[in-house]
């Protein structure tokens, strides 16, 4: 059970801080580049932020059943399908269609 | 832009905030899940409904949003979950950045509202029909772009609402450990548009893997800033992206 102070700390803390991000150039920033090595970087963030919490969530070694072979196959239908249709309503759905495929054979 | 709106002026903001709602309208397919998902994910976590509604109004960051709650259910101190999921949010500085090119007219008070709705989607289309239309007066840009956040906003916001309250019970019967991972990877796949980015990701991947025994969001930094740090280095050897 997750505390209600810690809850609202995450609700409004994160509100805050993106909304900082939010203005950051378009208000007290505004009129100033970003170098052009930074705003490669930030345009790496996604790509990068995101397989790095995804991983260890799919190979679940720690699990006390071990792995989940439906998890690792929805998740490897929806990268296939997000990576060949570029649409992220059809990986979702493929994702999805890849868990239950799996979990109804095993 | 003047302070007092002139008759063409808003004119072209209304035709700018028409076209911004058209342009706008196959994206909901894909905003619409994603909030339903969000809003069953963060009554499982433990949000209720005012929680779950601040939150996502005020957020506005599907990704992000998840991310947080799921460092936060994991056991992840509050400030940690915060800052994982303000990481996931830094790319819209670049978008930020990249905005306020356009709207160097633009009063500082429609900019501080304005940035409320900054996200994947109002920065994208916004951008695009920038660069399209570069004669484009500043109140259509604005229009367009309000149009777009808007619209978005709105229907994630209703799509969560309806997550939260009947998607649990429509969900009940599935365990849905697997729903994150696959959001994830839907989100950020048809970003890899180039070798450079995929190469990033799949580090970043390894990497979290190989650090996630470390202390929550240290091993989700070191593994961002590396594979950030070897897409880098790629996109020079490569001479650009």
């Amino acid at each position: 059970m997750i505390s209600d102070a810690a809850i609202w700390t995450v609700v409004v803390g994160l509100a805050v801080a993106t909304y900082a991000i939010r203005i950051s150039f378009l208000g007290l920033l505004a009129g100033r580049e970003l170098p052009a090595g930074v705003m490669r970087a930030l345009a790496l963030v996604p790509v990068t932020v995101l397989p790095a919490l995804v991983a260890p969530m799919v190979f679940e070694f720690s699990a006390p059943d071990g792995l989940d072979p439906a998890k690792i196959a929805a998740s490897a239908a929806a990268l296939g399908l997000g990576l060949a249709t570029r649409n992220v309503l059809a990986a979702m759905a493929g994702g999805i269609a890849g868990y239950v495929l799996v979990a109804l054979a095993l | 832009m003047d302070g007092t709106a002139t008759l063409p002026a808003r004119t072209a903001a209304r035709r700018g905030l028409r076209r911004g709602l058209v342009a706008t309208l196959p994206l909901l397919l894909g905003v619409a899940p994603f909030g339903m998902v969000f809003g069953v994910i963060a009554r499982e976590t433990g949000l209720d409904l005012v929680q779950t509604m601040v939150m996502t109004v005020t957020v506005i960051a599907g990704a992000a949003q998840i991310a947080s709650l799921q460092l936060l259910s994991d056991g992840a101190p509050a400030l940690v979950a915060v800052f994982a999921g303000a990481v996931v949010n830094l790319r819209m500085a670049m978008y930020s950045a990249s905005l306020a090119v356009w709207w160097t007219e633009v009063p500082m008070r429609v900019r501080a509202i304005a940035a409320a709705v900054l996200h994947d989607q109002s920065f994208a289309l916004s951008v695009r029909a920038y660069r399209e239309n570069p004669a484009m007066p500043t109140a259509e840009r604005v229009g367009f772009y309000a149009g777009v956040g808007l619209l978005t906003a709105s229907t994630w916001t209703v799509a969560t609402l309806v997550g939260a309250t009947v998607g649990g019970r429509l969900l009940a019967e599935i365990d849905l450990g697997f729903i994150v991972p696959v959001t994830f990877l839907a989100v950020v796949a048809p970003m890899m548009r180039d070798r450079v980015s995929a190469l990033a990701a799949a580090v970043a991947a390894v990497l979290g893997l190989a650090f996630a025994p470390l202390p929550y969001g240290l091993g989700l930094l070191l593994a961002t800033a590396g594979g950030i740090a070897v897409g880098l280095a790629a996109g020079r050897g490569t001479g650009g992206e």
